[in-house]
């Protein structure tokens, strides 16, 4: 295996892991933003009287399925993996630029988000404080079983969405996550299509459409992720 | 027209660099180093140290010159190298910020003067097609197709200057070797050799202690030559596919 | 005293191929025992060093720059010709080499000229397996374009880079080598220089230019490829370091330096424009193919245009005066490159100069935007396109044929040449002379080869275009890895030399003693002051026209220049340390000696040939008159002492396969 541990240690090969990893979550992002949606009224459906059925019967099926438990360990792992191979690539680029800087900084680039780029690092690891608070708020919540119990059809689940809609009563903790997602919007914009040409998918016919599609995304995602507690803060 | 320049002065590699102020008269038709010539000549009339800065073709073709100038490697003017930056682009009045091309792997030997012999390494390492004299076989054997020997070319315009690892945020060296990976992956005769080239460049690129890319796009944006990261891609793939795949052992 | 070429008898044809195949070789269980330093890392150096290197020699290579890929060589940008016939226009060894003796004003040998010939076919194949990406046709073939003096297309290129792309080559073949231990590469270590041992070549003494540091090499041989010397005359297209130093340090340890007044001056040059100026930049000469040269027919209009108030584009058509066309309909604008920069003097010392300096031509692109436009209309099925269109189209085709020159020209000038006619002027571009060399590429000093630039061999006294990159890589590639061996033959049982003993020490303190005598003298005046006025001397008595009178003149100049120089220089710095002014004052200083010598040089050749123009001796029309019955020799000079009159050393020209005819391009 010497050949792949080689190749993992090389700049390029960490690169990769960055973009896989990264490739992955972008994937993951929208499963979790379709299943948030249905934190939403007018999406959800749910019948009179049981405000967040659709969302805990969701969040419950998540929960319990051994595939998706596979794939969530998968996850948690991208993550960590993703923040450490950043944590490293910050760390050998800022001693490779070192530590005498330039007295005049002028960010010109050919093509990408300028500021969302060089700040990968810094925007990251905010994303990464978000996530541990995220994770703390809600899905520790339930694992510890703090979460109240609904009942569905004679079935128990979860009551994840009494404890969002708790959350979302709280006017700092929605502007904390309504940043949030600005900040992963930038991450996402310069990540998309990063991910593609680190893997060297690049083509002129092509490329427009992936850098399209990614600021698309990064545009979208995050913001349907936002719409969501506001909506509820507001509304509901 | 009248200019301030603040301009980095460093007695040598260990020593500790600061910024100095000059004034200097210039012509707006001057090029840029015929400019700090006229600071020099004055200096040396005042018998002070003139200012090192490296230089040799002043004609855009040679990769010896290179400074920053207002926070960019060769100035502000796209696809121009330093020497080629004529005076004509700043205004009467203006302040002039001037360093050296900054990273790691470029150690400041005097004020302006920076070894870049890390990029001869990397191209040693694999940076060529294994020919000898004397082995090549009729020049017009092997067909190539127009456009890609255009975009070989392309890639190979490269001057070995440094601009874009100077501007690399991350001091990588990515455009500069894909440039090379590129130059010779695309035509028939590179070919041959293009799995170990990729390994043996990154490698030492690698070695040399240069940073990671993240795609910034700064060292297209500041190449005098117009060098796109379509090159750097390409060296992705290459080494992807030769990590992959190869079974030689570097 | 007469010098013995060592040209193989036998018949053209068959000199080079059968003196190769009955050359003494060295064994390889014997190549590694053998050092060979070879000083520069151009065209010449690098394809040498590179090549000794896979033979198996021990090479140690020297550069001043940062990087052996700095080399001046890296600035050629027309191309490279090979008698490949790939064109199927009539080419052939014979063609080309009967193109460069004529071209070279039949003051070449013609042994030489003929081997050169012969190998340019196998730099192309050599170049094409390096990856060097020349242009091609959408067939897939290598494209030829045609350049000056000739009928034929036998130049390839790589854009207006094909300088760039060939040194590139040579230094990734010498990377390998490097990256494979046969050569060690010593970076800005500069030769100030040379040991002999017993009257051999034996090594070099080199400045560490960032330690300042004096250091002492040994070898069995010692290869220059340094370059020529046209820095002399401070503007130039040269490179801001080219110097003669490494070569002009063996001129004082007894070699011979050959024709030093063949200088070449190149026509396509963007004119200066003040006087801080401290280089000129060449425009290729492929432009030529396309560009027409003229200059307005009346002084009203000549002078109305260095005032401004008319551009190129007010003269009409009959206002206008196509000299090179006019005087020369066979070759029209490209002829030979000595021709037509006398030609453009000629048109401005009468006053039809078209800058604010007076000496400027305009070179007019309109007529070549009007045929690429129609043939690119046509092709595009357009037939009624108007003429703003062809315009437009005519301008794509020639932006994909010169672009990077075109935009090289505006970046310097400021002014946008598809909209205004490019202004240029001569410069002093080449050198033809340089160390003399027999056949081998051996000087008179055994052990001491010459390669590229700065020997005097192929070029006779004009070289012509995209023959120096060609000359360059023979050279380094097929000629001197063979002939180097004749010598290295006899050498074989020679146990390595030391860098210790009495020899090399007494050279390194003389060197020590130089360097502090210039940074002694503590005086008031910069080095680049004194370079400014040396060349002007130079450019004034000994540039594109000469007389007897001007070059004893300057003679005088250069002496009470060069006492100037030792009484009142200032060197600000130490020794021992980064200091390119220290750099620049053993140059200035070796520019200073060589100077002179060709002021002689010139003043001896008592006739015009090629670049060297002796007003005193030309045709009714203008044209060089030429001397065979007295002057069909080289001129080896000899340098005798310190203000002394330098011995004179002839080998004389037989030309037994070419009449000697006059020049004619009409």
């Amino acid at each position: 295996m010497s050949w792949f541990s080689d190749f993992l240690a090389s700049s390029i090969g960490r690169k990769v892991v960055m973009s896989l990893t990264g490739l992955f979550l972008i994937l993951f992002l929208m499963v979790h933003l379709a299943g948030n949606l249905q934190l939403l009224p007018f999406l959800a459906h749910d019948p009179a009287g049981e405000l967040g059925r659709s969302f805990n019967l969701y969040s419950r099926f998540m929960t319990s399925n051994p595939l998706i438990k596979t794939v969530s360990y998968l996850l948690y792992a991208s993550i960590l993996v993703h923040a450490f191979q950043g944590w490293v690539l910050w760390s050998r680029n800022r001693k490779a630029r070192g530590s005498q800087g330039y007295a005049i900084k002028v960010n010109k680039v050919a093509g990408a988000n300028a500021f969302a780029a060089t700040k990968m690092g810094w925007l990251g690891t905010i994303i990464f404080i978000f996530i541990v608070i995220h994770m703390y708020q809600f899905w520790l919540q339930m694992k510890l079983g703090k979460a109240p119990m609904a009942v569905y059809n004679g079935k128990e689940a979860e009551d994840l969405y009494y404890v969002v809609a708790e959350a979302y009563k709280n006017l700092g903790y929605v502007i904390f996550y309504v940043v949030s997602m600005a900040i992963i919007a930038f991450h996402l914009d310069h990540g998309f299509q990063s991910a593609f040409q680190t893997l060297g998918i690049n083509h002129k016919k092509y490329s427009p459409l992936i850098k399209w599609v990614g600021r698309a995304y990064a545009v979208l995602v995050p913001l349907g992720f936002a719409i969501i507690p506001i909506y509820m803060y507001f509304f509901m | 027209m009248k200019l301030t320049l603040k301009i980095w002065r460093q007695k040598g590699p260990k020593e500790r660099g600061r910024f100095e102020t000059y004034q200097v008269e210039a012509n707006p038709h001057m090029s840029f180093l015929e400019m700090l010539d006229v600071l020099n000549e004055e200096l040396i009339a005042k018998k002070e140290e003139p200012v090192v800065f490296e230089h040799d073709c002043r004609e855009g073709i040679c990769g010896t010159c290179g400074m920053v100038i207002n926070g960019e490697p060769h100035g502000p003017l796209p696809g121009t190298t330093t020497c080629q930056l004529h005076m004509r682009h700043f205004r009467d009045g203006e302040t002039i910020v001037i360093e050296p091309f900054r990273a790691s792997a470029f150690p400041v030997m005097k004020d302006l003067g920076v070894d870049r012999s890390a990029m001869d390494r990397i191209i040693q390492a694999g940076g060529y097609i294994s020919v000898n004299t004397g082995a090549a076989q009729d020049a017009n054997a092997i067909p190539i197709d127009k456009d890609t020997a255009s975009q070989s070319f392309d890639a190979a315009a490269c001057i070995g200057c440094g601009a874009c690892i100077a501007a690399c945020p991350n001091a990588s060296a990515m455009l500069f070797v894909s440039a090379k990976v590129s130059h010779l992956a695309l035509l028939p005769q590179g070919k041959v050799e293009a799995k170990h080239r990729a390994q043996a460049m990154v490698k030492q690129m690698d070695l040399e202690g240069f940073g990671m890319c993240s795609n910034i796009t700064a060292c297209e944006a500041e190449c005098p030559k117009g060098i796109t990261v379509e090159n750097i891609a390409r060296l992705n793939r290459e080494f992807l596919s030769s990590s992959l795949r190869s079974e030689a052992k570097l | 005293m007469s010098l013995d070429s060592k040209t193989p008898a036998g018949p053209l044809a068959e000199k080079w191929t059968r003196y190769r195949g009955t050359m003494n070789l060295v064994a390889p269980n014997n190549k590694r025992r053998i050092d060979i330093i070879v000083v520069g890392s151009g065209l010449a150096g690098a394809s040498a060093a590179a090549s000794l290197g896979e033979m198996g020699y021990n090479v140690k290579c020297f550069t001043f720059h940062d990087s052996p890929r700095r080399a001046h060589s890296i600035a050629a940008q027309g191309g490279i010709n090979a008698a490949k016939n790939y064109a199927n226009d009539g080419d052939s060894v014979y063609r080309l080499f009967y193109d460069t003796i004529k071209g070279g004003d039949y003051r070449s040998r013609e042994g030489n000229v003929y081997r050169l010939a012969e190998v340019s076919r196998n730099i192309i194949d050599q170049a094409v397996a390096q990856g060097v990406p020349f242009a091609r046709d959408y067939g897939g073939m290598l494209d030829n374009r045609s350049f000056g003096g000739v009928q034929v297309s036998r130049t390839f290129y790589a854009r207006g880079q094909t300088g760039q792309q060939l040194l590139l080559g040579a230094y990734q073949a010498l990377s390998r080598q490097i990256a494979l231990g046969t050569v060690e590469m010593y970076n800005r270590h500069e030769m100030l220089d040379l040991v002999l041992v017993d009257g051999k070549a034996r090594g070099i003494i080199a400045r560490n230019l960032v330690t300042g540091k004096l250091e002492r090499f040994a070898a069995h041989a010692v290869v220059l490829g340094t370059g020529g010397y046209g820095n002399v005359f401070y503007l130039s297209t040269n490179a801001m370091m080219c110097n003669v130093t490494a070569a002009w340090r063996t001129v004082r340890r007894g070699a011979y330096m050959a024709n030093p007044c063949f200088t070449q001056i190149h026509p396509t040059c963007i004119p200066q424009s003040g006087e801080y100026q401290s280089k000129l930049t060449l425009m290729s000469e492929s432009l030529r193919n396309d560009g027409r040269v003229w200059v307005p027919k009346t002084h009203e209009d000549a002078q109305a245009i260095r005032e401004g108030r008319k551009t190129g584009n007010d003269i009409a058509e009959e206002d206008r005066d196509y000299f090179l066309e006019r005087r020369y309909p066979a070759f029209g604008n490209l002829v030979p490159r000595d021709v037509a920069s006398r030609a453009a003097k000629v048109a401005c010392d009468e006053g039809l100069g078209v800058a604010p300096t007076g000496l400027a031509v305009f070179m007019d692109f309109t007529a070549a935007f009007e045929r690429y436009g129609k043939s690119k209309a046509n092709s595009m099925g357009i037939h009624d396109a108007s003429p703003a269109k062809v315009r437009e189209l005519g301008e794509a085709v020639v932006s994909e044929k010169y672009g990077n020159l075109f935009e090289m020209y505006e970046k310097i000038t400021g002014e946008n040449p598809y909209k205004l006619p490019m202004k240029i002027y001569p410069a002093v571009h080449y050198t033809m002379g340089g160390l003399w060399v027999d056949y081998n590429l051996e000087t008179n000093i055994p052990g001491l080869f010459a390669t590229g630039e700065c020997n005097f061999s192929d070029h006779g006294a004009n070289r012509l275009g995209a023959s120096a990159l060609m000359q360059g890589l023979a050279d380094g590639y097929f000629v001197l890895p063979y002939t180097i061996g004749q010598f290295l033959s006899n050498e074989i049982r020679t146990p390595k030399f030391s860098p210790d003993s009495k020899e090399f020490l007494e050279a390194e303190a003389a060197t020590r003693e130089r360097l502090e005598g210039l940074m002694n003298i503590k005086g008031s005046q910069s080095v680049e002051s004194f370079h400014r006025r040396l060349g002007k001397i130079m450019w004034e008595y000994c540039g594109m026209a000469r007389n007897a009178e001007g070059l004893t003149k300057a003679r005088t100049m250069i002496q009470a220049l060069r006492e100037e120089f030792y009484k009142d220089l200032f060197v600000p710095g130490s020794l021992e340390e980064y200091n390119p002014e220290l750099e620049k004052a053993h140059r200035v200083a070796d520019f200073l000696e060589l100077g002179e010598l060709m002021v002689i040089d010139a003043l001896n050749r008592q006739e015009s040939c090629g670049g060297h123009f002796r007003e005193e001796y030309q045709t009714p029309e203008g044209e060089a008159l030429r001397d065979d019955e007295n002057f069909a020799y080289v001129a080896a000079w000899e340098y005798t002492g310190w203000d002394k009159d330098p011995a004179l050393h002839k080998e004389e020209l037989t030309f037994e396969n070419v009449e000697l005819k006059t020049r004619s391009y009409k």
